[in-house]
């Protein structure tokens, strides 16, 4: 394999330095001591973190978001497996047309889906309510989930569910003792890229969340739309280590690289 | 075998997707259908929807209306440059990356790919930091002996953040199909004489070609539909489709109006999408015998 020549690699610099300087930016000015966005120049200091803990508002929708990408992953992880065992496993007609059907939220624009829900909860009457927006998120982070259980439900080694199978094992027993462990890798990765990307999501919460159910990127959102200050940078900080946790997570359990580019 | 006899032997097949059926059909099908019917629905600033009176106004006006027009057509050019911007980026970076030693090669794949993961709320909130009236870009500037821009609230604010946004969603697939190139191609083709310049254009182009096509198609059509960027960087005079539809719905509240922009963007889309599909195939059957 060549190597990069200089210009390659300075190319690539300037790349790494675009894509990570908002982020360390926003990083920075959390620990500023001014009442300024700017960057912290004689000391570090922790006033903007303290400034997030004593807003009401800003605790009760990161529990909302919590709470939300908690569910809202773990029922989009339900309803992916069977769907996926179904599509990799099982014959029958209308199958190609399920499988673009399920994994269509992710080329819907997601405004799209917002002000159709919209419309769907208004008329039912449920709009706000915190039941339907953990469905709302269900379908848009079902295809994560369903993406990386295909891909580890592909071309598995069926001999095991065979023997266990003629050996007298039941379907339930037979899913949770073989089946389950060899997909688990894809499960787990899916529910926490679910977990990830409903936690992230705003254009399609922002029309079906009310003051009460707003999530965390919803009140960020509509809190720097109104006045910008260094603790919007303080809760931006605060989201990007849980997300830097969960990515580590991720890591472990299923490959960072593996979900990003698949398979390698 | 026949139909009935198949849709018995599928029925597990059924039963396990069943759950996910449902999902998809009440809140996925059903919202949009509904959505389509709001949008020939007449509307009153008075008395608000009229149940069950229909019109094509509102498609009408989205044709004539110029204030609808200059949104699209902004929509369009700022989604096209940022798609440029990713191709002239993202291509590079990708075969750079390739072309990295092992640990490096992961190590920088991940950091450039992980912002993708991080609320783009937050990311647009970083550029509004470096690209703000006394931010880092012009406190740069003036250290240089420049005087400070207007950059926030800009076109330029919108199509840098949405590339920052995009970049990765260009790489990932270029990435892919790198992988899938044998470096023999390449040695042989150097080895025969051929200069890096005519490698690159005979031999690695053509075969990275589906890669960035498809990249292309993904990154147009997140950016055409982007939201919280043009809303957060826009302000509020800079107004592209999916802020429109959002200033429809909450705050002019005229639903049916906002209803026929988003079955706009959403055909467009689509339409992008399939053309683009079936331009790429034609192409790649053609060039590939």
């Amino acid at each position: 394999m060549s190597r990069n020549g200089p210009f390659a690699l300075l190319f690539h610099a300037l790349v790494v330095l675009f894509m990570l300087a908002p982020l360390a930016v926003v990083c920075l000015v959390a620990f500023t001591p001014e009442n300024t966005l700017s960057l912290p120049t004689t000391h570090f200091s922790l006033r903007w973190f303290e400034a997030v803990f004593e807003r009401a508002d800003f605790i009760d929708a990161f529990y909302n978001s919590l709470i939300l990408a908690f569910c809202a992953a773990s029922l989009a992880t339900l309803i992916a497996v069977p769907a996926a065992l179904a599509i990799t496993r099982h014959e029958f007609p209308g199958k190609g047309f399920f499988n673009g059907l399920f994994l269509s939220p992710i080329i819907i624009p997601h405004l799209v889906l917002g002000v159709a829900l919209l419309r769907l909860f208004a008329l039912m009457g449920v709009n706000g309510s915190f039941g339907w927006l953990i469905f709302a998120h269900v379908l848009v982070i079902t295809p994560y989930v369903l993406r990386l259980v295909l891909a580890s439900a592909i071309g598995l080694d069926r001999s095991a569910e065979h023997a266990a199978q003629s050996l007298g094992a039941g379907r339930f027993t037979l899913f949770r003792q073989i089946t389950l462990p060899m997909i688990l890798p894809g499960v787990a990765g899916g529910w926490l890229l679910a977990f990830i990307n409903s936690f992230d999501e705003v254009t399609l919460s922002i029309f079906v969340t009310s003051p009460a159910t707003q999530t965390l990127p919803v009140r960020m959102y509509v809190y720097a739309t109104e006045s910008i200050d260094p603790m919007m940078a303080a809760v931006s900080a605060l989201v990007i280590a849980l997300t830097a946790v969960t990515m580590i997570l991720l890591d472990r359990v299923y490959g960072l690289d593996r979900v990003l580019v698949g398979k390698q | 075998m026949s139909l009935l006899a198949n849709l018995r032997q599928g029925r597990h097949g059924y039963l396990l997707s069943a759950p996910a059926l449902i999902l998809y059909f009440a809140l996925l099908i059903v919202p949009l259908a509904l959505t389509f019917v709001l949008s020939f629905n007449v509307f009153d600033y008075g008395t608000g929807i009229q149940a069950n009176a229909y019109t094509t106004e509102h498609y009408r006006s989205l044709l004539s209306d110029p204030y609808f027009y200059e949104i699209f057509l902004r929509t369009l050019w700022i989604s096209a440059l940022t798609t440029l911007l990713c191709v002239l980026i993202g291509v590079p970076e990708a075969y750079i990356l390739s072309r990295m030693g092992t640990p490096w090669r992961s190590i920088f794949l991940i950091l450039i790919l992980t912002p993708l993961l991080i609320s783009v709320v937050v990311r647009a909130f970083g550029w509004s930091l470096l690209l703000g009236a006394d931010g880092l870009v012009n406190q740069v500037l003036q250290a240089l002996g420049g005087s400070p821009m207007k950059l926030l609230y800009t076109p330029f604010a919108v199509v840098i953040a949405l590339v920052h946004v995009m970049l990765p969603f260009m790489i990932i697939p270029v990435w892919t199909s790198l992988q899938k190139l044998d470096p023999a191609a390449e040695h042989a083709a150097l080895s025969l004489g051929a200069s890096h310049f005519t490698v690159m254009r005979q031999v690695i182009l053509p075969q990275v070609m589906p890669g960035v096509l498809s990249g292309t198609l993904i990154v147009f059509g997140l950016a055409a539909s982007s939201f919280a960027i043009p809303g957060l960087l826009g302000g509020r005079r800079l107004k592209m489709v999916a802020t429109l539809i959002y200033d429809q719905y909450l705050s002019e509240l005229n639903w049916p109006m906002g209803a026929a922009i988003a079955v706009a963007l959403l055909l467009l889309n689509l339409a992008i999408m399939l053309s683009w599909n079936r331009m790429i195939e034609g192409r790649y059957k053609k060039s590939l015998g």
